[in-house]
Order: structure tokens, then C-alpha cells, then sequence
């Protein structure tokens, strides 16, 4: 367990190795099997570190390998304290179970990947597992971290991996775009997320989640107020909000699906979307202690579920109907979380990773097979050529549905049985949603397997289409619908059976106690969730429905879920002119909700207008008035000098020229007298000479 | 260690580029060739010999290392007084490897008055190191001013369009600054004869003046004019983008590595702890005019067309997170201030040039002439990527250590500073990203821009440091934030009386006086010495009276 540090690191110098050699040097084999090996020696080592903790008695190992940010000394609310975070790991129950999902589905999603992204050039190929791999590392960076921090360092890092490979395909403004939305979305609730860390350290003086819980442990809980726990917890929401794609800022997800396929899977289905959850997991000893905000993780849970449910009900694109889908689930798991069923939300993000990956990959391999379609308008009878896709997507669509026994419905229901005891309207809400969940995975099956084939014709198809598509780059014609390569099938496998038994581990009490099984799941991950909560025992949260209660839960939500299924296949496939008929009847309805409830217009339309406006208009300002000032400063200064320039000139050098004008104009008179002959100067010398003897003889005899 | 003193290593580390650049006075000017490698190498040679200043700095001590002090002018007691802390260190440091990224930078990039533009440009060098290893006020002012005028020269010389404008406008603001600063200086200087009855602009000696509110108030004033110019700070900050956007490449760099950090340098040093009383009444104002620098900046990048005009304004609001660190007053915020200040010269250095790789190949900054570039110029769009990531703050690069140690610095003095202060971190990626996909991502449109040559062997060469820099201060900062251990110290025991260092267990933990510190009356026994003791670096605080 001391090496759990190498789980992370190993992709990471997959990454590095690949980032430096491989996109100029290496074939593409030897790129993909670089990242795949990568992957599957972080996935021994997540396999043979969980082992030793399940046989450890103290089920939590912490790993500092290194200083990050020395100490330094800083105020807090209980005197000074010390900024101070290492590279510290730690491997707990709940980190275990979220690394072996992260590698195993990461490693399974690198081998389909090998084959799918095979059309790409070879640049582009390197490049591409380069990401994958540097995702990995930041997600298991994210799940290993034993402080806020280094959780966040993983944060960051799967935001930034997102943003490269939604806009893989860059040279289409759409994926561009995508791309941008997801990271800035995402930086929108990291800003609600950092100011939270800034507050917990203000609050605990330490940034490590341990000793944060022991620390809110033995403080109050703030049923009646709102205090400083619950503003903590409001602004970590809001970072998982971005990150987990809820309410209000869900919207970069379904854009995101502009990304290749198995990005999708991986990253926008399987891992980084549940980053939120798994924080606000992390964090449980903190939102226990703030049941206001509980409540509102909870509203905002079951109601992202809803609406991103009515959404998926009349998406078209395949991957479309997935992420808002992906949404829902994803809503349900913070459902779980504000009613208190944590290690329900961490049992569904773990089916959900498998059900849903599945999804993705099959829709993938699907859209391989239509040669980069994805509108299932143009699909149809698709089980014909693709038995395999469709028997494990059919797999994957039952378990999300919620019919047993396979894994969905046991943590749905899970989390249905939860929210029952905490708020009956919360639960009518999930209930409704997980009906529209039933239908609109059902509608997915239905439309793109069954009925007539609606595609293209191949005979003449070969590069007629493609405006959905990454395909400038295919060098073969399409030879019509195929199934994919084993490459690709085998992880539709592995999932698929995943998918059917990873519910096993959750049995619900009502039917453990009756077959003799306990909640394994439960029991594994509760010690995470009341890490620091001393003399608390494992039923803090417990359940305390009669188990006939319970078997009413279950057997409503199977029947809303069937009546889901059942809406589904007369719509679309016994009677599909009905479905056209749903859409030109409620053509309103219809056009809201292809339209997401325009709220993506109503974003560009105040934020993003807003932001751009404003941009503009302080750069006038600050052309205009800022440096006006500066240049008004200029042109006074200038003005000056130039009004004294003018006075200069005309006043102050025209005095003086004036004063030389005088006597210039003066010596006129006495410049006549100049004349240069002897016979006038003799004539004013004679005249002198009498002037002076006249005037000496007057004085001397008048006076 | 404890003999390197003797050696003038300052001195020498200051001199290497001006000995360069008389050098070069010597050599005809149509050899080109031998003139770039002449300037090169006394450039990569002056950045060799910085090179002790990060392994024999001794982080235990808060006394001023590798001191050197001679008389200068006597009749007014200024002397030839230099010395280092870790915080001058480190920006020593950043100038002499960002001038040598710069000199290498500008190869091929200049072709006219080739002789002159490096001996500028050496001189330049020459004049921030003085600068930052000043212990004389009078003698920190001669730098300061002696580094406007190779700058001018640059911008109006070797600049684009509007060059004169641009330079002129540089100049003035700078002078401006300058001059009012020299007032708040001399202020100093004869409040510090009146009470000691001794002249002398010893900046160690001004560190332990006890200034009347009133007049620190008005000091602080002028300093503040001097130094938010240069930052530059919201509102006075309009010379900046005009001088990035026309001077040359290396210019830029060196600008905005270096030369705005002449600002955030002259406020730790001088401001905060000479007049620690004025700074803190000051503070609510230059937060806000920060946190409106902040956003503004980011804003006002967000709507330029202009490549170099953007990441000038980027640069406007990513020193306002510099300044809101360090007015923050707690040790975490002014050493996130001091990490930033670094890493915004790797990396606002960085992002200037690479808009100069490309501005060489195509003469032209509108962003709209580019698109697609990832394609032509894979390299250069990965370089480029790193760097946008490191200046919006992504973790495990440079830019989130300061980022969040300065938000958390000023958190927990006011949480609403704090919030406003973090919307710099979304909108940085906002206006970084699409700067981005304008340039990088899309199709090719532009035909001119089809057929570009990735980066060359030496652009590469000038981007490596730059980038092992980033990923090291993102994943291991400590070597870096240990050297400021006591430089922050010695600032926080001046504005915080009641402050008392990590490391420093015997620190006075009673009352100080006002604005006093013991800590620093120790260090005072040593500066008040004769003078020739200072020579010798005395790791011991020795009582040299």
C-alpha cells in the first residue's frame, strides 16, 4: 500500500513519454501499447493495493511522499495556524473502490480505444492516448488525494484533460467550442469550490480531509442555521455542480459528447463527471453537519435528474440521449448524498460507471459501424449486423433501467428506498425520473436496433455523408453497418457482465436477510463516511424501513420502470407512426425540450453576452477616458507650450524685439548724419564750435 | 560558504553586461554575427554567474548576504552599498535568465542598428540588477532611472507602428512616477537626519525608522506613485499596453518579466516596511485597486484583437493578483505575491514570446490573421498550451502555487476581497482560452499561414527554461518559497507588530514600539557598524557594535 503513489504516477509517465517521444517518433502501436501498459500496471497495482486493504484491520493508509507547499504561518479562526500541504495519498475504502473503477474501466476504454481511434492519423492517434493516460493520472490524483488540494491538483487536471479531448477534433469550431464551455463552466464552480477550501482552512486550520472530519465532528451540527460548516458545503457544491454537471451548470456536458467516443465513456460518463459525488463523499462527516445545505444538494439533485430526463426523452443523437442521461444519474447520486445515503451514491457511481461505459462504448461502436452517424433518425434494425453491440447494450439499458437483477436496480433502488424515508416529494420525483429513464434508454434500443433500417445505402454511400463526423480522414470506403473488431468487444464484454453482477455487492436488506447475504457494499464503505466520528457507530444513517415497506418500494419503481420500457416499445416499435403523432401533438412541449429549455440561449444571452459586452465596453473606457486622461494630460501639456510659445514669441520676445526695434528705428535719425564727406562733417564741427562759444559767452557774460 | 562574501559577487553579477556592452563598442558594425555571439555569451555568462546567488544564499538568516559597501558620495552619505535577500535573489535570478531568453530571443528578429539594440539591451540588464541589489536608496534611484533609457531606446528604435508614441508615453509615466518618488525618498532622508543627526540613504537603516503617521502618509503616497505606475496599477496603467504591444520581442519580455516587478520590488522593500503604519491604512484602497485590475484587466483582454495587446492586458490583471497578495499583509498572501511576481516573468514572459515567434514569421498581431496554427506549428501549440495553463493557474504549474496562496492570504483577512478577487480565476481562462482557440484550433483559413515553420532549434532553446521552471515551482515550490522565508518575515514584523516568524523561535515575542520590531533593532547592530565588517557576511547576528 506504500506504493499507491505509483497508481497514479504511471499513466502520468505513460503520458510523459508519449506527450514527448511518441507524437513525433512513435508508431501507433507502440503509442497505444505504451498507454495501455501504463494502465494495466496502474490497474495491478489498484488490484493488489485493494487486496491488502481489505485484509488490513485498519482500513485507511495515508502516503506523503513529498512537501508541496512548506509551511507557513496563517490566521485561522482559532489563532495562528499553518498553511501547509504535502503530496499525500490515501487509500480508503471509498478511494479504493473509486481507483479500481478508474483504472479498470480506464483500462478497458484504452484497448477499445486502440481500435477505435485507428482512423486517425498517426499524430493525431499519440496524441490522443497521450491525453487518456494524463487523464487517468489526474483522476487518480483526484481520488488518491488526501487533502482538498491535491484533490484539487486532480480536479483541475481531469477539467483540463476534458477540455483536449472534447476538442480533439479541433478543427471543427463545434468540438473548439465544446471544449472552451466545459473548461470555463467548470472554472465557474471552481470558484465556489477554492472559496470553500479558503473558508475550511480558515475554519480548521488544515486542509487534510481526516483531520477536517475529526475537526467538524465536534462541532455542532447546524440543523437550525446556517453557519460557517454549511457555507463550506454550499461553496464545495458548487464546485461539484460544475464538475458533476447539475443544476445550474449541467450545460457542458452534452456539448462535451462532441469529444471521441470513448472520451465520452470514460470521462463524461464513467469518472470525472462523478468527481462531485465522490467530493462531496469525501467530505460526508462535513455535510452531515449541515443538513440545510443536505437538503438542498438534494433538491438540486433529484431535480437535475428530472429535467435532464425529460431532455433525453426526445433526443435524436445517440450520444445526446447518453449525456443527458448521464446527467440524471448523475442527479440521483446527489440525491443519495443529501438524504444521507452516501454509500448509496458511491454504490451507484459504481454501477452507473459500469452501465454506463457500456453504453457509450456500444453507441460508439454503433456509430463506428454507420461510419461516424449518430443520429439514430438514420439508424434502425442495427442487431442485425451487430448482434454483439446490441446484446450488451440491451445488457446495459436493462441495468439502468432498474430491472432485476441487474445492477442498476439495486443501487437505484437503494436510492430510492433513502429518499423515501427522508422526503416523500423528493422521491416522487426520482420515481417519475426513473420511468422516463426506463423509457428513454428503451426508445434508444428500440430506435437504433429494432425497426426498419433507416441509413444511408452502402452501394453508393461511400463518402456521401459525414457532416456529423471526424471522418476527413478515412482512407477506406464503408462497406455498410459491421460489427466492430474483438478490440472493441471485449470491453463491451467485461462491461456488460459488470453490469449485470456489480449490483450483487449491495443487496438491500430486505432481500439479503431473506436469501442470507449482507449489504457488502455498505459495510465496506462506511468507515469513509464517518472517518473522525468517534463513538458513531456504522448505522449513523442507517435505514429503518419495515422490509415490507421495502419490497413495496422495489416492486413499484420494477413497475414504473416496465411501464417505461413498455411505453417504449409500443412507441417505437410495435406502433412507431405514434411516436410522430406524440410530436405533432405536443409540438410545443417537443420544441422546449429539443430546444434544452433554451437555456443555453438564456446563458449566451446574459453571461456570456454580458461578459463580452462589458469586455468591450471597458476597453472603450479605458481607450476613451483612461488613456484619454492620459492623452488629455499630453495634449494640455501641449497647449501649454504652445500658448507659450506664442507668448514668447509675441509677448515676451516682442518686448524685447521691440526695445531693439526703438533703437533700431532711433539710430535712423542719427545713421543720416553718417554720410561719410568731409565737407559735412567740417560744417557740424563748425557748427559745434559755435554752439559752444555761444553758449560759454552767454553763461559767462549774461549769468 | 561563509567566505563567497569576500568575493564582490553582486558586483560582478551586475557588471558582466555592462563589461559586454563596452565590449561591444569595440567591434565593427557589420560583423553581425560576432556582435549576437559577443552579447549572447556575456548574457549566458551573466546568468552563470547569478547562479550562487540560489545555491549560497543561507535561508536561516534574515541579515543581508554577499553585502558589499563602499563609500560613493560621501558629502551626502550615499555609498556604493549593495546586498541580497531571498526575495532579490530570486528576481535577480529571473532577470538574468529572462535576459538571456530575451538576448537569445532576438537572433534573427533584429537585422537593423544590430550593435546598438544589444548594447541596450546589455545595459538594460546591467541597470535592473542594480536596482534590485541596491541597499542605498540614492543609489536604487540611479538604477531606476538609468533602466528607462536603454528601454526608451528599445521601444522607439526597434518598435512597430505606433514605436515613439509607445516610448515617449513609457518614459513620461515612468519619470513622472519617478519624480515624486524622489521627493517621498529625500522626505526620508531628512526625517531621518532630524531624529539621528546622520545622512544617509541606508534603506537598513530607513527599515527601522519609527515615521510620524502624517508624514508616512505622504511618503507612502509618493512611493505608491513611483511604484503603481511601474507595476503597473489600475488606473495608471495605460503605458503598458501600448509599450508591450510596440516593442520588440525582447523588449516585452523583458518588460514584463522584469521590469513591472521593479514595482511590486520597490513596494515590499521600501513601502511596506518603511512606512508600516501608512501601508496599513492604505490598505482597503490598493486592494480595491487591485481587485479592479483584477477584473478589469481581464475583462479588457477579453475584448483585444490584438495577440500582444491581450496578453498585455492579461499582465495588468495578473499583477493586481500580485499586489492583492502582498496588501493581504499575512505571510501566506506577500509570499504568494512573491512566487507570483516569479511566475508571472515565466510566464507572461513565455506567452510574449511566443507571440514574437509568430509576429517574426508573419508580421502581423490580430488574432484574426491566425487560426488552425496547431496544425502547421504542433510544437509551438504545445509550448503555447503550457503556458496558457500556467498563467490561468492550472495545478501542477507554476501559476496555482501563487494563485492560491495569495487567495488564501487575503481570504482570511476579508472573505469578500477574496471572492471578487477570484473571478480573475475564471475569466482567465476565459480570455486565455479563447486566445486560443482563435489562434490554435480551427481550420486553416488563412493561406499565408500555410506554410510556417514550427519553432527552430533555438526558439526551442528559449522556451526549455521557461517550461522546466513551470512544471518545477507547480510540483515542488519549496526551494523557491524557503529562500523567502526571512525576507517575509522581515517585511511582516514591520506592518505586524504582533507577528512572530515560524522559524525564528527567540523572535521577540513582547510588545514592539510602533512600527518597531527588535528583531530588526538586532540587524541594526550590525548595519550601524563601520561599514568594512559588512564585507564579510555574518551568517552569526554578531554584536558588531
Amino acid at each position: 500500500m506504500d506504493l499507491i503513489w505509483l497508481i497514479p504516477l504511471l499513466p502520468g509517465l505513460g503520458a510523459a513519454v508519449n506527450g514527448l517521444l511518441g507524437i513525433r517518433y512513435f508508431s501507433k502501436p507502440v503509442a497505444a501499447g505504451i498507454a495501455c501498459a501504463a494502465m494495466g500496471g496502474s490497474l495491478l497495482l489498484s488490484l493488489f493495493a485493494f487486496a491488502q486493504l481489505l485484509g488490513a484491520e485498519h482500513r485507511e493508509h495515508i502516503v506523503t511522499i513529498a512537501n508541496w507547499i512548506p509551511p507557513i504561518p496563517l490566521e485561522t479562526v482559532s489563532g495562528v495556524g499553518q498553511f501547509e500541504v504535502p503530496w499525500a495519498f490515501r487509500l480508503d475504502p471509498l478511494s479504493g473502490m473509486m481507483i479500481l473503477i478508474v483504472t479498470g474501466i480506464g483500462f478497458l476504454i484504452h484497448l477499445y480505444s486502440s481500435s477505435y481511434m485507428d482512423h486517425e492519423p498517426r499524430g493525431g492517434y499519440v496524441r490522443f492516448f497521450t491525453y487518456l493516460n494524463l487523464f487517468c493520472f489526474f483522476m487518480l490524483m483526484l481520488v488518491l488525494g488526501s487533502s482538498f488540494l491535491v484533490m484539487f491538483v486532480g480536479w483541475e487536471g481531469v477539467g483540463l484533460c476534458s477540455y483536449l479531448l472534447i476538442g480533439f477534433w479541433y478543427h471543427k469550431k463545434s468540438a473548439a467550442d465544446a471544449g472552451k464551455k466545459a473548461f470555463i463552466v467548470n472554472r465557474i464552480g471552481d470558484f465556489g469550490f477554492v472559496l470553500g477550501v479558503f473558508l475550511v482552512f480558515f475554519t480548521f486550520g488544515t486542509l487534510d480531509f481526516r483531520e477536517v472530519a475529526e475537526a467538524a465532528a465536534h462541532m455542532p451540527v447546524e440543523a437550525g442555521g446556517f453557519g460557517v460548516i454549511s457555507l463550506i458545503c454550499l461553496l464545495l457544491f458548487v464546485g461539484a455542480t460544475g464538475k458533476s454537471a447539475q443544476i445550474p451548470l449541467y450545460v457542458w456536458l452534452p456539448d462535451a459528447m462532441e469529444g471521441p467516443t470513448p472520451v465520452s465513456a470514460l470521462i463524461h460518463a464513467a469518472t470525472m463527471v462523478t468527481a462531485g459525488v465522490y467530493m462531496v463523499a469525501r467530505n460526508a462527516v462535513l455535510f452531515e453537519h449541515a443538513p440545510n445545505v443536505m437538503f438542498i444538494v438534494a433538491v438540486v439533485g433529484a431535480v437535475t435528474a428530472l429535467v435532464a430526463a425529460t431532455i433525453g426523452l426526445v433526443q435524436t443523437d445517440i450520444k445526446k440521449v447518453l449525456a443527458y442521461s448521464t446527467v440524471s444519474q448523475l442527479g440521483y447520486m446527489f440525491l443519495a448524498t443529501g438524504v444521507g445515503a452516501f454509500s448509496a451514491a458511491a454504490f451507484h457511481l459504481m454501477t452507473h460507471a459500469f452501465f454506463k461505459a457500456l453504453l457509450f462504448l456500444g453507441s460508439g461502436s454503433v456509430i463506428h459501424a454507420m461510419n461516424d452517424e449518430q443520429d439514430m433518425q438514420k439508424m434502425g434494425n442495427m442487431r442485425r449486423y451487430m448482434p454483439v453491440t446490441f446484446i450488451t447494450m440491451f445488457v446495459g439499458s436493462i441495468a439502468i433501467a432498474g430491472i432485476p437483477p441487474f445492477s442498476g436496480f439495486f443501487s437505484k433502488d437503494e436510492i430510492l428506498a433513502y429518499t423515501f424515508q427522508e422526503n416523500k416529494v423528493l422521491w416522487g420525483l426520482a420515481v417519475i425520473t426513473a420511468g422516463m429513464t426506463a423509457f428513454y434508454m428503451f426508445r434508444l434500443i428500440f430506435m437504433t436496433f429494432f425497426g426498419e433500417y433507416r441509413g444511408p445505402s452502402w452501394e453508393k454511400a461511400d463518402d456521401s455523408h459525414g457532416d456529423h463526423g471526424h471522418d476527413d480522414n478515412h482512407g477506406h470506403a464503408w462497406h455498410g453497418p459491421h460489427e466492430s473488431p474483438r478490440l472493441m468487444t471485449t470491453p463491451l464484454w467485461v462491461l456488460a457482465v459488470g453490469a449485470i453482477v456489480a449490483g450483487f455487492v449491495g443487496i438491500p436488506a430486505a432481500i439479503g436477510d431473506f436469501i442470507g447475504v449482507g449489504n457488502a457494499i455498505h459495510h465496506f464503505l462506511e468507515p469513509s463516511f464517518t472517518a473522525g466520528l468517534a463513538g458513531h457507530g456504522d448505522e449513523h444513517a442507517g435505514l429503518h424501513l419495515s422490509h415490507a415497506v421495502e419490497w413495496a418500494l422495489m416492486a413499484f419503481s420494477v413497475l414504473v420502470a416496465a411501464c417505461g420500457i413498455g411505453l417504449a416499445y409500443v412507441n417505437y416499435v410495435r406502433r412507431p407512426e405514434r411516436a410522430a403523432q406524440w410530436k405533432t401533438n405536443w409540438a410545443g412541449a417537443h420544441r422546449v425540450l429539443t430546444n434544452k429549455y433554451y437555456v443555453d440561449e438564456l446563458y449566451d444571452a446574459t453571461a456570456v453576452k454580458g461578459t463580452m459586452a462589458s469586455g468591450r465596453g471597458l476597453w472603450t473606457f479605458d481607450k476613451g477616458v483612461v488613456d484619454g486622461a492620459v492623452n488629455g494630460a499630453g495634449w494640455l501639456t501641449r497647449a501649454a507650450a504652445w500658448v507659450s510659445h506664442v507668448l514668447d514669441k509675441y509677448i515676451v520676445d516682442g518686448l524685447v524685439n521691440l526695445v531693439g526695434w526703438i533703437f533700431a528705428e532711433g539710430s535712423y535719425v542719427f545713421r543720416r548724419g553718417q554720410t561719410g564727406l568731409i565737407q559735412n562733417y567740417a560744417v557740424a564741427t563748425l557748427f559745434g564750435v559755435f554752439v559752444f562759444v555761444t553758449v560759454y559767452v552767454v553763461a559767462r557774460y549774461v549769468g | 560558504m561563509s567566505n563567497t562574501a569576500e568575493f564582490p559577487l553582486l558586483s560582478l553579477i551586475m557588471f558582466t553586461p555592462l563589461v559586454g556592452a563596452v565590449l561591444l563598442l569595440f567591434v565593427s558594425k557589420h560583423s553581425e554575427n560576432t556582435i549576437r555571439w559577443i552579447a549572447n555569451g556575456f548574457a549566458v555568462l551573466g546568468f552563470l554567474v547569478s547562479l550562487p546567488l540560489w545555491f549560497w544564499l543561507d535561508q536561516s538568516t534574515s541579515d543581508w548576504q554577499f553585502v558589499e559597501r563602499l563609500s560613493w558620495i560621501p558629502s551626502i552619505g550615499a555609498e556604493y552599498f549593495i546586498g541580497v535577500d531571498g526575495f532579490s535573489a530570486l528576481l535577480i535570478l529571473l532577470a538574468t535568465l529572462m535576459g538571456s531568453i530575451a538576448i537569445l530571443s532576438s537572433w534573427t528578429a533584429i537585422t537593423e542598428r544590430v550593435k546598438e539594440y544589444y548594447i541596450f539591451l546589455l545595459l538594460l540588464q546591467t541597470g535592473m540588477i542594480g536596482a534590485f541589489v541596491s541597499l542605498d536608496f540614492l543609489l536604487f534611484f540611479v538604477f531606476w532611472e538609468v533602466m528607462l533609457v536603454p528601454m526608451y531606446f528599445l521601444i522607439g528604435i526597434w518598435g512597430s507602428t505606433n514605436r515613439l508614441y509607445s516610448a515617449i508615453k513609457f518614459f513620461l509615466f515612468t519619470l513622472v512616477g519617478s519624480v515624486i518618488m524622489l521627493l517621498g525618498i529625500l522626505a526620508v532622508y531628512f526625517y531621518h537626519h532630524e531624529v539621528t543627526g546622520v545622512y544617509t540613504f541606508d534603506i537598513t537603516r530607513f527599515h527601522e525608522l519609527n515615521m510620524p503617521f502624517d508624514l508616512q502618509w505622504w511618503v507612502f503616497l509618493a512611493f505608491f506613485l513611483g511604484f503603481a505606475v511601474k507595476v503597473p496599477m489600475f488606473p495608471f496603467h495605460t503605458w503598458l499596453p501600448d509599450a508591450h504591444t510596440d516593442a520588440p520581442t525582447a523588449g516585452s519580455v523583458i518588460l514584463a518579466a522584469v521590469l513591472l516587478k521593479m514595482g511590486t520590488y520597490g513596494f515590499i522593500r521600501f513601502s511596506l516596511p518603511i512606512l508600516p503604519e501608512a501601508t496599513q491604512a492604505f490598505v482597503p484602497w490598493v486592494v480595491w485597486l487591485s481587485i479592479i485590475g483584477i477584473i478589469y484587466g481581464a475583462l479588457v483582454a477579453m475584448a483585444q484583437r490584438d495577440w500582444k495587446r491581450l496578453v498585455a492586458y492579461s499582465s495588468v490583471s495578473h499583477m493586481g493578483m500580485v499586489m492583492l497578495g502582498m496588501f493581504a499583509l499575512t505571510p501566506v498572501g506577500i509570499t504568494g505575491s512573491i512566487v507570483q511576481q516569479i511566475n508571472h516573468g515565466i510566464s507572461t514572459g513565455g506567452l510574449f514570446l511566443l507571440v514574437g515567434v509568430v509576429y517574426e514569421r508573419r508580421h502581423t498581431r490580430e488574432i484574426s490573421e491566425y487560426g488552425g496554427l496547431s496544425k502547421i506549428m504542433p510544437a509551438y501549440a504545445a509550448v503555447f498550451l503550457v503556458m496558457t495553463m500556467s498563467s490561468i493557474g492550472l495545478p501542477t504549474l507554476n501559476g496555482f502555487i501563487g494563485e492560491i496562496l495569495i487567495l488564501q492570504g487575503i481570504f482570511v483577512v476579508n472573505k469578500v476581497w477574496a471572492a471578487f478577487a477570484a473571478t480573475g480565476i475564471v475569466l482567465g481562462a476565459a480570455y486565455m482560452l479563447w486566445l486560443y482557440q482563435r489562434t490554435m484550433f480551427g481550420t486553416v483559413n488563412n493561406p499565408k499561414n500555410e506554410g510556417l515553420a514550427d519553432l527552430s532549434l533555438r526558439e526551442f532553446a528559449t522556451f526549455t527554461p521557461l517550461l522546466i521552471l513551470a512544471v518545477w515551482i507547480g510540483l515542488y515550490p519549496k526551494p523557491f518559497i524557503d529562500r523567502l522565508d526571512t525576507s517575509v518575515d522581515r517585511v511582516m514584523a514591520r506592518v505586524n507588530s504582533t507577528y512572530a516568524p515560524l522559524n525564528a523561535g527567540a523572535a521577540d515575542e513582547d510588545e514592539a514600539e510602533p512600527g518597531g520590531g527588535d528583531l530588526l533593532a538586532q540587524i541594526d547592530g550590525e548595519t550601524t557598524g563601520d561599514g568594512f565588517d559588512r564585507l564579510v557576511r555574518l551568517p552569526v547576528r554578531g554584536g558588531s557594535r
